[in-house]
């Protein structure tokens, strides 16, 4: 069966989602998807391990070999990607039957599970395949159930927001498919392997300048890229607390997972950095991203809608190493990727017990909330030190990286705008701890009590992981560091 | 000139009637493009169920568009520059219908030369979209799971249990209103079902397979509801029983490529299936398609009646409305 491990990362959560619509009860349903969503995490961790000690894995789909079938291609960027994948879903889950039974209606809390199963697949789909056109289908099934899974928020803005996603999201999708279309014209095959070879051969025509800039296009309208970003906030504040959790941790991540694939495997670095300015354009775009959405983090009063404008910067921090394309660059990125899912699956986890508890996100709601939920709050507070790259923590890691790979490249200036971009987080992860130990609480509101075991031990869980990962990077720097050389095409 | 009347007309309901036009007319260049499972799939999605399914819609949000003021200047620069990129796409393109295009120097030889002996189909689209590329189809599948998924677990409403004396009263009522269309269509209803089911085992020796035959089967069902109403309807489709069946579709897709797998080959390799490998094929190939069938039909009816509850609820809902009004006043 070890053979078959890379399909069975797929298909498992893919065939748990039909089998779900027969358990009526939605605590079955929670716990079957929660042992999917575990056992597919222990898949992800047999497969990282085995292609860091061998090498890249290969499957072939119905015994069809490559050009002609399609093929999964493992190999340590996406093995790394689907054990974040796996491990964020499985952690938050943990937390879903109980902000789940209080959010969503008892008779449709069944469908949110089969809605999440397949979004989990969608992802871990997206990010197992080795085939372009494999890539689009994947994409429609994650990104389809995300519309469904944000359009269930309690809030009738949740509709709103969902709609606008749909509409930001299925002209993405529309890109990146008519980009695949014209490499197919082009080169006669979407394999992914096959298309670096063959692109090459036509990379002069027009046609694969087209095709390039709307895959690139399209994608960056998915990862929310400034100026690209506006559908994010909106989605991810009405979304019922679980979906935030789960996709602010996971959804952007594939987007950039797919930019880095794109790029570096399909077209090649020396294709992908002339045809367009890449560099300089999201460089700037990066560290406008990083201090515009920074800024307007600073002036929200939805917390939720805070920290959704702080991904928007954290994508910007991504897309800045990404910019630099060297491997440090690329490593930087990669950690961020890592890192960033563990702050936010923690932030947004906590705020989920938040709003179990006193069933708003306001800020001023979190006034000397510090005392009343003293777990909840102090495990936002160390992801927040956390997102601002606080030393013993993972965002110092990533922030490390960046900027040595920033200084490698003499982009001094840079290096220096990313700190001042980290003093923006500051302030307002201060205002967050402001309200919370320095102001009395509102008056006329009851006893609040500390958030319920099970909200609690998953947001524990992913702080102990911000910082025991802050201290030992064994694990993510070594995998990160040979995802990175074989994009650049040497080692491993 | 369709598209350009689409663009400019107001009022809804021939709007939905032009894009129906639009996309037959659409297929018709599919046709004479050689791609006929493509315009098969065209026509009996684009103008048949979507125009159907927009229908159900405009019975909810009224015929005419809200006139809405604003400069979509942004939106014209954007829509300029992603057509003029296209238009520049194009001009390095093989020329059409060139036989030194890549797309038919690469993979698409083996399929031509060699998919008779290695899947034993003659339609060659069926033998590559079902077993070449058959998790693509897969995932297609669970696409359209998903949709009927996220239709119920946004619009779904409870019915109200009805009395058979209602339903009685219906029936007689019904009888009066539209006599020939009922009695017409009631002649019809069996033949769509045959056509329906002819594509569906037809699929691998000419154009058509799960996917049309699901929207064709779905359409008969459909257009019986807007005729009899929804009430009778209910009474012949019970509503949990066609989610389980969609369910059950998509179950039997992957229940063959688990079956696959549990021999020791790959995922959806149907060889195994049967004691030669091309007869594994064949069989393969017409279990995926029944899986195919049986999901789209039983999602389009998904989708179609929980829009059409809503109407229903709706409407319930203002009556009830109206109702405490009178009292109040």
């Amino acid at each position: 069966m070890l053979a078959h491990l890379p399909v069975l990362q797929v298909i498992v959560p893919l065939l748990a989602a039909p089998l779900c619509l027969f358990l009526t009860r939605p605590r079955l349903a929670w716990g079957f998807a929660l042992f999917v969503s575990a056992l597919a995490f222990v898949i992800s961790c047999i497969l990282l391990q085995q292609v860091m000690s061998s090498g890249i894995i290969i499957y072939e789909l119905g015994g069809w070999e490559a050009p002609w079938g399609i093929e999964y291609r493992i190999d340590p960027l996406n093995a790394f990607l689907l054990l974040i994948i796996t491990a964020i879903s499985t952690v938050v889950l943990l937390a879903a039957h109980t902000s789940i039974q209080q959010e969503i209606p008892r008779e449709r809390q069944t469908l949110f599970y089969i809605l999440y199963l397949l979004s989990l697949a969608g992802m871990l789909g997206i990010v197992a395949t080795g085939d372009a056109f494999n890539v689009f289908v994947f994409l429609e099934i994650s990104s389809l159930s995300a519309y469904a899974l944000i359009a269930l928020g309690k809030d009738r803005r949740a509709l709103w927001a969902a709609y606008q996603y749909l509409i930001m999201g299925t002209v993405g999708a529309t890109f990146i498919l008519i980009g695949i279309g014209l490499m197919y014209q082009m080169t006669g095959t979407l394999n992914m392997d096959d298309l670096s070879r063959r692109l090459p051969e036509v990379e002069h025509t027009r046609t694969v300048f087209t095709a390039y800039a709307f895959i690139i296009v399209g994608i960056c309208l998915k990862l929310a890229l400034f100026p690209l970003h506006l559908w994010l906030p909106n989605a991810y504040a009405y979304a019922p607390s679980i979906v935030t959790a789960f996709f602010a941790a996971t959804a952007t991540k594939v987007a950039i997972y797919l930019l880095i694939r794109f790029t570096f495997s399909v077209f090649g670095l020396t294709f992908s950095f002339t045809a367009l300015p890449l560099r300089l354009l999201f460089l700037t775009l990066g560290l406008v991203g990083v201090f515009a959405a920074s800024t307007t983090a600073i002036y929200q009063k939805n917390v939720k809608h805070l920290f959704a404008y702080s991904s928007i910067a954290q994508i910007g921090y991504m897309i800045i190493g990404f910019s630099v394309s060297t491997t440090t660059g690329l490593m930087a990125t990669l950690l961020h990727l890592f890192n960033h899912a563990l702050m936010k699956g923690a932030l947004f986890l906590a705020l989920c017990g938040v709003i179990y508890r006193i069933g708003s996100v306001q800020l001023k709601h979190f006034n000397g909330l510090g005392y009343q939920m003293p777990y909840t709050m102090a495990a936002v507070v160390i992801g927040g030190l956390s997102l601002i790259g606080v030393p013993l923590t993972v965002g110092f890691i990533s922030k490390w990286y960046l900027i040595l790979a920033v200084i490698e490249n003499g982009w001094w200036p840079v290096a220096v705008l990313i700190l001042l971009g980290s003093l923006l987080a500051v302030v307002y992860i201060w205002r967050i701890v402001e309200s919370a130990y320095f102001k009395s609480p509102l008056p006329g509101r009851g006893n609040i009590k500390e958030a319920p075991l099970s909200i609690l031990l998953p947001v524990w869980l992913l702080v102990i992981a911000n910082i025991y990962f802050g201290i030992d990077t064994r694990l993510s720097v070594q995998v990160t560091q040979a995802a990175a050389m074989s994009l650049f095409g040497v080692g491993p | 000139m369709t598209a350009i009347a689409i663009v400019r007309l107001k009022d809804l309901f021939p709007l939905i009637m032009l894009s129906g036009i639009y996309s037959l007319l659409s297929s018709g260049f599919f046709v004479t493009m050689d791609a006929v499972d493509v315009a098969f799939t065209e026509a009996a999605v684009g103008a048949g169920i979507s125009t159907l399914l927009l229908l159900v819609a405009i019975t909810m949000t009224g015929r005419t568009e809200h006139p809405v003021r604003h400069k979509p200047i942004l939106a014209l620069v954007v829509v300029t520059i992603t057509g003029g990129l296209l238009i520049y796409g194009t001009l390095d393109m093989p020329i059409f219908g060139s036989a030194q295009a890549p797309v038919h120097l690469h993979v698409a030889p083996r399929y031509i030369n060699d998919s008779m002996q290695e899947v034993g189909v003659p339609n060659i689209v069926t033998s590559v979209l079902a077993s070449y590329r058959g998790f693509d189809t897969f995932g297609e599948v669970v696409v359209i799971f998903t949709a009927g998924i996220g239709v119920l677990a946004l619009l779904s409403v409870v019915p109200r249990p009805v009395t058979v004396a209602k339903i009685n009263s219906l029936n007689h009522l019904l009888h009066e209103q539209h006599l020939i269309l009922r009695i017409v269509s009631k002649t019809l209803l069996p033949f769509i079902m045959l056509f329906a089911l002819y594509v569906q085992f037809h699929g691998d020796y000419g154009p058509g397979g799960g996917f049309q035959a699901g929207v064709i089967f779905a359409a008969a069902i459909i257009l019986y509801t807007m005729l009899f109403g929804m009430i009778t309807a209910r009474r012949v489709i019970n509503q949990s029983l066609i989610q389980v069946l969609a369910a059950i579709g998509v179950l039997l897709y992957g229940s063959i490529g688990v079956v696959s797998l549990l021999n020791g080959k790959n995922f959806l390799d149907y060889s195994i299936l049967a004691g030669d490998p091309v007869a594994g094929q064949h069989l393969g190939i017409l279990l995926i398609e029944l899986g195919v069938g049986i999901t789209v039909t039983s999602v389009m009816i998904i989708i179609f009646f929980n829009f059409a509850g809503r109407r229903e609820y709706l409407q319930h809902l203002k009556k009830n409305n109206e109702g405490n009004n009178d009292t109040s006043c």
